[in-house]
């Protein structure tokens, strides 16, 4: 579903990204760790081409992000096509990032309506049903104000569900969370694991990814450290640097 | 001593204090002097040689009500023409295009920096530069294009613009950059974010301010009278030179500016409460709500209700 080879990012002089290489597969659960400033939110937003990456090659489905080859040339990409690419692939911010002047269901319905051009019948008829599935039958025509952090972030998943996404991005969905609402919002994320999405998360959260992670990678200062099935990571860690980093957050 | 207050037991509730109040005899003396200075004010124009009767006669006055009307559609058209070429200005001045971006601050830095009635009196004596108007598919002569009325509406309007632009650009650049990322992220281009995301919020920071330009529209459209335009102080003057009530007819115009500013300072409030959605919980009541809800606790001497 993702492939990146060797992707590099520069913002400036700073290296961010110093060659990635991975896989994700179709209907896993990819999970990102690692410390702050190693560069896997950068990465994650690289995949939606949120940020353009230096050098090397990032494909999603597989197309190439951002740009056209032809032949030995790359061309970038149109606003246009750049923005048909991203309604493949929902994204779900730390910070939420819903329409503050849209309520819940219109923020479910906007996509759907403006990209898609989808009626406003069926974008609404759809909304409710995944305003339900994440459990907010009840908080349709509130605006985001009136919602707590766990109920915000659980519109937002809806939010990027309604455009029928084959990818799923999560950058630290509960890190701006009170800890009681972390729960709330990572059984709404279970729940999509089980229907067989695909989701790549950069988390915090060991258990959420031991539980329910196919594949995790460890990132440091912008290289993948290590990889493997969670469970094995995260109880019997190869590489130093993720041995004293599992050692604090665990 | 404190030992036995601390232990004696309150079974009464305390009794209203009555303590005698520090006096505050400097807000005695500054209140005295300031109603004494309106009493004099007030004395003043009563023995002033204007004639009061006069100025509810002339405040329908035909002439007046047509000073009246010219000062409000030139104020409106100005705004409009000052709110659509702000916005393209203020996207110009964002814009990567460097071109672009110089041009719109070297407009603001000119329009912004230059008086409004030299701007005017530019406009009005085109025709001493450009004699003869040739767009190609319309030529004309100069003088008979450039009216009082355009002139005054290219004076004001594109003066507006220049404020207006900067307005619109703290508006847009106050919306956080994560509304962008999220539109983007659901496949929305650029100029979908823009009006369906960024400038409904911008919206919220743009309308105060606006709502304070169009108000200070309305009295600085008095100076397009040195353009020959038919506003309200033109009127005003036209009528004392034949009626010889000079300082009754600027009364008569300051009633009018005054009816103006306040009817739109509610509309303003209107226009605020409407954008201000999402933004706080609960929206502020309108002044009718408020109406409402006190009759309401007047009519009823049981407890107020809790409000929602």
């Amino acid at each position: 579903m993702v492939r990146a080879e060797g992707v590099h990012k520069s913002f400036g002089l700073a290296h961010v990204l110093k060659g990635i290489d991975l896989e994700v597969n179709p209907r896993e659960v990819f999970c990102l760790i690692g410390p702050s400033g190693s560069g896997k939110s950068t990465f994650l937003r690289c995949i939606n081409h949120l940020e353009k990456i230096s050098a090397g090659r990032l494909y999603v489905d597989g197309s190439l992000v951002g740009y056209r080859q032809s032949g030995d040339k790359l061309y970038e990409l149109k606003e246009r096509e750049v923005a048909a690419q991203r309604r493949d692939i929902g994204m779900v911010f730390q910070r939420f990032n819903l329409f503050p002047h849209m309520t819940a269901l219109e923020n479910v319905t906007e996509a759907p309506i403006q990209v898609k051009g989808e009626t406003k019948a069926v974008a609404r008829e759809r909304a409710r049903q995944l305003l339900d599935r994440v459990g907010l039958s009840d908080k349709v025509d509130q605006y985001p104000a009136q919602l707590s952090g766990g109920q915000q972030q659980r519109v937002a998943i809806a939010r990027a569900l309604a455009m029928e996404p084959k990818l799923m991005l999560f950058d630290e969905p509960t890190s701006a969370l009170d800890p009681e609402l972390v729960g709330e919002v990572l059984d709404v994320m279970r729940d999509l694991a089980e229907d067989g999405m695909t989701m790549i998360v950069v988390t915090h959260e060991m258990g959420f990814a031991r539980e329910v992670g196919d594949s995790l990678v460890f990132m440091d200062d912008g290289v993948v450290v290590e990889s493997g099935h969670p469970r094995e990571v995260l109880a019997n860690p190869q590489h130093d640097r993720t041995k004293s980093f599992l050692s604090k957050v665990l | 001593m404190t030992d036995t207050v601390d232990k004696a037991p309150a079974p009464v509730p305390p009794e209203q204090i009555k303590a005698i109040p520090v006096r505050h005899y400097g807000r005695w003396v500054a209140g005295a002097v300031v109603i004494g200075i309106l009493v004099l004010i007030g004395i003043a124009f009563s023995n002033a040689k204007i004639n009061y009767n006069i100025i509810p006669d002339y405040l329908t006055d035909d002439l007046i009500l047509d000073g009246v009307w010219h000062t409000l559609y030139i104020s409106v058209l100005s705004m409009l023409l000052g709110l659509v070429l702000g916005v393209i200005l203020a996207v110009m001045r964002m814009s990567s295009n460097p071109v672009t971006s110089t041009v719109a601050w070297l407009y603001i830095w000119f329009f912004r920096g230059t008086p409004v009635l030299v701007q005017l009196l530019l406009w009005y004596n085109i025709a001493l530069v450009f004699p003869i108007l040739n767009l190609g598919f319309y030529k004309d002569e100069m003088n008979q294009v450039m009216t009082p009325f355009l002139a005054a509406l290219l004076g004001l309007g594109l003066n507006e613009a220049a404020y207006m632009s900067e307005i619109v650009r703290a508006g847009i650049q106050s919306v956080d950059l994560g509304q962008t990322e999220a539109s983007h992220a659901l496949g929305m281009t650029q100029g979908k974010t823009l009006r369906r995301v960024v400038l409904p919020q911008a919206m919220r920071v743009i309308v105060p301010p606006s709502g304070n330009e169009f108000i200070n529209m309305l009295k600085t459209s008095s100076l397009a009278y040195a353009v020959q335009f038919n506003e309200l102080i033109k009127r005003a003057q036209d009528v004392s030179s034949t009626s010889l009530a000079v300082v009754e007819m600027y009364f008569v115009a300051s009633i009018w500016y005054l009816i103006l500013t306040s009817v739109f300072s509610v509309g303003q409030y209107y226009l605020e409460r409407r954008y201000a959605r999402g933004s706080s919980r609960d929206l502020p009541p309108t002044p009718l709500q408020r109406l409402r809800k006190n009759l309401r606790l007047f009519g009823s001497f049981s407890r107020p209700e809790v409000p929602r």
